[in-house]
Order: structure tokens, then sequence, then C-alpha cells
């Protein structure tokens, strides 16, 4: 049976549409998994000796930190390790038994990377512990416990996924926890340090995290086995709608109409607002280089640079995807009554906005200096002028559908690396740079921030221009876009 | 209204289309039917230009679909679920479409108070998303949309599959009065022949990509359709 379950699960990733990102991303993670590995090995290895020689007592140092090592561990899970969905539905009437898939579902999880990593960290170590004369069994019972706990963690995850109470209980655990630490009230980690050592003295005390692991296993395999049906478990969650008419945007005409459905695109869909998240991450983004950590990044051209992405966060990661963003119903919108000029209207209009917003917030880069908030500002006026029509021009040549209920991707699709649109990055980053360059070595960096923003005004001019463009590619690759965006229904 | 000629569809060495001659007056009724593969869909892709003609041209109004879109204003289609936005609630939904067509909210909302019995309380002010209704509903929704804002040619694809039984009564009775005003060029396409005969005052089949039957409506037609197929299945 788990041979079925295999080969299933291998066919639906050899056979997804997007196989060729998934391989991509899958090297990206296995190479991610190999650093992981090598750090967790040299730090078994090494750790013990790295502790003695400042002075420490290695096993009680570790002891002590031990806590937070499997604190830390849970919450990495949180956020990284994914629950795993076996597509569940096509099996349930099938003849086979309940017990069977939930056994499979979560005995995946247990062989997950986020398990087994901590042996390469927990066997080197308690080698080293042995050659240092601990005794066999002491050592055997401490590292079955530390490994139960982390099997505690991957199952109090599969839980916490599912139910809210135990998410937030444990986060307040967490917090309290660190909370009353780092305040210097109590320090939790003195009560584990004496957990742990007595894992080693008594080896018999083993039996109480294996206990704990049992338990919440058994818990979880019951918790899956009543939810396996379609109205409970595997029913997908739906928010209550809240019809918006958003009726102030009605005196922009037509560019209201647009406007609203992509306020509400951006709202509604867990792919789009991710857009949101990554134009506040672009804004921090600066603090590398304004602070000064990073010393490659102080030559005057990174200003400008880092102008260009603290401003320009939402136009990238929003701007490149149009008009992929409607690509679900494409065909609607181009047997509908709309004119192209205005769709690509609303679009800019988002963008600019987006940008200005970014720019007043970014106001608190005055700390670091005017010098600093100037640079910025000329990367958003370089953003809008230029940048804006050079997002729409590349995105109309990326024709990959966008799913817009599923939140991957995020970093970029495939074909968004074509060709095309890496020439196009020349004058995004590339360009502004040089002209400030050109401007800084010249006259001063006053000099520079002119020129680039000059060009950004310029930019401006060439609107009507570039839009028409834009429709003309529009309007060319219209039936190779509807096909592309097609491919994925 | 509209007006075909030569119109051919090829992918690669096989014709999906292939109709020499076809003119739709306007006001008519023509219900298109046939098996699956027949090339009703790409038929209709082909009249809203989401597809590009292979050879031949159709023209709508006097105006050429693939070379111009003046055609659009006075259009109005559902094909399938890619014609609905799913992150928008029916309203939403309605008074976009309103909006694109030249009415506000209280022309939609006047539209909309007929319908009432035809959505049957599980459409409008349900708090859902339109992703999250059912197929037949959201059929509804896609259906109803595209007879807003006076269009002179309706053009609906498989509008009774997934509906309920009433609901098909419904939806048969509102595009017989749309046909009775004269008015409208409705084309509807169905593998259900007592529905097209029912709606159609003009019903042709299509087999393979080309046209095997053209017959105005009347007593006889349905047993004629019937024949046709059934041999079909016979020949197999």
């Amino acid at each position: 049976m788990f041979n079925h379950f295999f080969t299933l699960e291998w066919k639906s990733f050899v056979r997804s549409a997007s196989f060729s990102t998934n391989l991509f991303l899958k090297i990206v993670m296995v190479l991610g998994a190999l650093y992981f590995i090598a750090v967790f090995t040299f730090l078994g290895i090494g750790l013990y000796y790295l502790l003695e020689k400042n002075n420490l007592d290695p096993f009680a140092t570790v002891n002590r930190f031990l806590l937070y090592y499997v604190l830390i561990d849970l919450i990495i899970r949180f956020f990284l390790q994914k629950i795993p969905v076996l597509n569940i539905r096509p099996l349930l009437p099938l003849p086979i038994s309940k017990n069977t898939i939930v056994g499979y579902t979560l005995g995946k999880t247990i062989v997950s990377f986020f398990n087994w990593v901590h042996l390469f960290f927990l066997m080197p170590f308690s080698f080293v512990l042995l050659s240092k004369g601990f005794s066999t069994i002491g050592v055997v019972s401490w590292s079955i416990g530390i490994l139960a706990l982390i099997l505690v963690n991957n199952f109090l995850n599969i839980l916490s996924a599912n139910k809210e109470v135990l998410l937030y209980g444990l986060g307040f655990i967490i917090l309290s926890i660190s909370g009353l630490q780092y305040f210097q009230i109590i320090d939790s980690t003195l009560y584990t340090t004496s957990f742990f050592n007595i894992l080693y003295s008594s080896p018999l005390s083993v039996l109480l995290p294996l206990l704990a692991l049992v338990i919440l296993s058994v818990i979880t395999f019951m918790f899956y086995k009543r939810n396996l049906s379609l109205d409970a478990g595997l029913s997908i969650k739906q928010k209550e709608a809240q019809t918006e008419n958003l009726t102030w945007l009605n005196q922009f005409g037509t560019l209201g109409t647009f406007l609203k459905n992509d306020i509400k695109l951006i709202k509604r869909n867990k792919r789009s607002r991710s857009t949101i998240f990554m134009s506040v991450l672009f804004i921090f983004y600066g603090l590398l280089f304004f602070s000064g950590s990073i010393e490659t990044y102080e030559g005057p051209l990174w200003r400008i640079f880092a102008g260009l992405f603290v401003t320009g966060g939402f136009l990238f990661t929003f701007g490149q995807f149009v008009p992929s963003w409607d690509s679900a119903y494409y065909p609607l919108m181009m047997s509908q009554n709309i004119q192209y000029r205005d769709y690509l209207n609303s679009k800019w209009w988002l963008m600019v906005i987006a940008t200005v917003c970014s720019t007043l917030l970014s106001s608190f880069y005055l700390y670091f200096g005017w010098e600093v908030y100037l640079a910025i500002v000329v990367g958003a006026i370089y953003n809008i002028g230029v940048n804006a029509h050079i997002v729409l021009w590349a995105g109309a040549y990326i024709k990959t559908p966008i799913d817009l209920s599923k939140n991957k991707n995020v970093f970029g699709d495939k074909q968004a690396f074509n060709l095309k649109s890496i020439l196009l990055t020349i004058p995004k980053i590339l360009l502004p740079m040089a002209l400030y360059g050109i401007g800084h070595y010249l006259y001063g960096p006053n000099m520079g921030y002119l020129i680039v923003a000059l060009a950004g005004v310029m930019g401006y001019a060439f609107k009507n221009k570039v839009f028409s463009i834009i429709e003309n590619i529009y309007k060319t690759e219209k039936y190779k876009t509807l096909a592309a965006y097609k491919q994925k229904n | 209204m509209i007006h075909v000629e030569n119109l051919t569809k090829t992918y690669g060495t096989t014709t999906v289309l292939n109709i020499p001659t076809l003119e739709i007056p306007k006001g008519q009724s023509f219900g298109l039917v046939g098996n699956n593969g027949a090339g009703k869909t790409t038929f209709f892709s082909l009249l809203l230009d989401l597809i590009q003609p292979s050879t031949g041209k159709i023209t709508s109004n006097g105006i050429e679909i693939s070379s111009s879109e003046a055609w659009k204003p006075f259009t109005a289609s559902f094909i399938d679920e890619t014609f609905l936005i799913g992150y928008l609630t029916p309203e939403e939904y309605f008074y976009f479409i309103g909006d694109l067509r030249g009415w506000n909210k209280a022309d939609v909302d006047t539209f909309l108070s007929p319908f009432a019995d035809f959505f049957n309380d599980e459409i409008l002010n349900k708090k859902k998303y339109i992703r999250d209704l059912s197929k037949g509903n959201s059929k509804k929704v896609g259906v109803i949309a595209a007879l807003m804002g006076n269009p002179e040619v309706i053009i609906l694809d498989e509008p009774f599959a997934n509906l309920d039984p009433t609901t098909q009564i419904r939806l048969k009775k509102i595009i017989k009065d749309l046909a009775a005003s004269k008015e409208v060029t409705i084309l509807v396409s169905s593998h259900d022949l007592q529905h097209t005969v029912e709606v159609s005052n003009r019903i042709v089949a299509l087999d393979k990509g080309t046209i095997v039957k053209d017959l105005q409506t009347n007593a006889e037609t349905m047993k004629e359709l019937e024949a046709f197929f059934s041999k079909e299945t016979a020949m197999l």
C-alpha cells in the first residue's frame, strides 16, 4: 500500500505543471540541506572541544542550552516545516483503511529533514562524549531523550497547524520563557539543565520523554483520523466575504473600476498579499546599506541601488506579473468592453501609489542623515518615472499563469527569468546606477542625484509612448497569452 | 448580424472547425448542438477573438472580429469559469461588469431584482466569494452577468450544464423572453438537444468541425436531430 502512495506522490511531483520550477527549488533546497548537515556535523564534533577551550564544562553547558535548542527547533518548524497533505480526497472511497491513510501521512513527517538533521549533531557529539569517558548507557538514554523531544516537536507542529489554541498556547509559553530569562526574573534553563542531567545520570528517566512522544503521536493520529471526512478536516475553510463598494473610487471613472478590482485582488488572495509583505521587507532592505553594517555596500553607487529597492518593492514584485495577476479570468478581460489603456493605467497608478507610500514610510532613514533619504527619494522618482513603465513592459512578455490562492514562487517564477526580462533589468537598476556614477565622479553626489531624478522625470514624459508599445504587445501576444494562461486549467 | 466566411481552425494537421459560410440574422436565437469535440466551443472562442482563425473571417455587425475591437461594446458572453473573477462576491462582480458597460450601481440593482427567483436566494448577500460558490451557482452568476448592459449579441456556451431542473426551466424562459424581443441575437450551445430546441428558432448541428444540419425549429426538429445523432451511434 505504501508503495502505491509513494508512486502517486512521485507522479504528482514529476507531472506537475511547474515541474522544472519545482526541480530548481528542490535543488536549492537540497543545497541548503547539505549546508545545514555540514553545520550540524561540525558542531557535533567540535562543540565539546570549543567549550572546553573556553573553560566551560561542556556537558553541563550543552544541557543548559538544550532548552533553547528544542524551542528554536519548534519555532523553525512553525515557519518552515510543511504539514503533509496527501491528496486524500480521491483515496477515501477506495478500499483503503483510514488507519493506513493517516499512518502514511503522519509517518511521512517522521522522516522529514527537520527530524533527522538533528542526528548529525547528536551522533558525533555522543561519540565525543563516549571518548571522553562518559557512561555508554547514560549517553544513549540522553540522546534518545533529546530525539524524543525533537519528535514531540514534530507532532506539536502538526497539531498546532490545525488547532489555533495550541499554536497560541505554545507561542505564549515560548515568549514567556524567553521573556522571563531576558529580564532575569526566572532562568528556566536552571530547571531544564537538571532534567537533561537526570536523563544521563539515571537512564530510566528516558521513559518520560518517550511516553510524551507516544501520547502525543496517538493524539495526533486520532485527531487526523477523526477529521478524515469531507466536511471536517478535508473541507476548505471559507472566509466570510464582505461586499466592498469602495465608492470613493467612482470619481476616477473607468480607472476607478479597475483600481477597485486590483485592491480586492491584493487584499483577498494569499499570493498577491505577499507582494505587500515583500514591499515592507524591501523598505528595511536599505538598512543593510545605510547602517554601514556591510562594508562592500559602502560605495556611493550602492546608495542609489538601495534607494531603488527601498521604494520599489511593490513595483518590482507586483508589476512584473502584470497581466498574469488576471490570468484566471483573462478571457473575460479580453472579451469585455475594456480598453487596454485603462487597464494599464490602473496598474500603473497602483504602483505609483505604493511607491509614494513606501517613500513616506521610509522617512525613518532620515535618522541616517538627509543624504540617505535623498537617495531614497531620488530612487522613488526614478522608479515612478522609468521603472514603472519598464516593469509593465517586461510583464507583457511573461505568460506564467498565477494561481492566486497559492502562496508559492513568491521569489519569482521560472519564466520570469527569460532573456527579455533579464535584458530589461539593465535600465531598471544598472542604468540609474551608471547615471549616478557619472554625476558623482564628475561633480559630486548632488549632481548624481540630479541626473537620476531628471532621468525619472524624462521617463514620465514618455508614458504615453510606452503605453502604446505595451498595448501593441498585448495585442500581438494576445492569443499566445490566452493559450498560456489556459494551461493551468 | 453575424457573418462567417471560409472559417477554418487547424491545429497541426487536424482541422477542428471548417465553416465555409454561415449567416446569423439579427434577432435570431441560434442553437448550436454537437457531440464532444464537434467544435462548438472553438466556434464561440473564434466569435470572441479568444483564438485566431487559421483562414477566413467572422464579421459581427459589419465589424471584423479579429482585426477590430469595436464589437466588444455590443457583445456579451459566458463561456466558462474563466469569465468569472473568483475573489469577488457576486454583487461586486455584477457591479464590475455593469461599470464596464456603463451602468451605475442603481442600474445594476434594478436589472438584478427580477432575477431573485432565478438566484433562489443562494447568490446575493450570501457573504461568499464566487470561488466558494457551487458550480451551478457560479454558472448562474456568469449567465446573468452576460445579459447586462443591453448587448446586441449574447453568446452562452453550455448554459444548462450543472444547473438544477428548476433553474434550467427558469433559464429557458429568460432566454425565450429575450429572443421574443427580436432585438438580441442569442447564440447558445448545448449537448442537450431538448433544451436547445426549446429556446432556439434555428438549430445548427456540428460534427467534427463541419455543419451537418441547419434547421428552422418546428415540430419535427427534435425527431430529426435525434435520428441524426442516434445514426452516429449506430455507425460506431
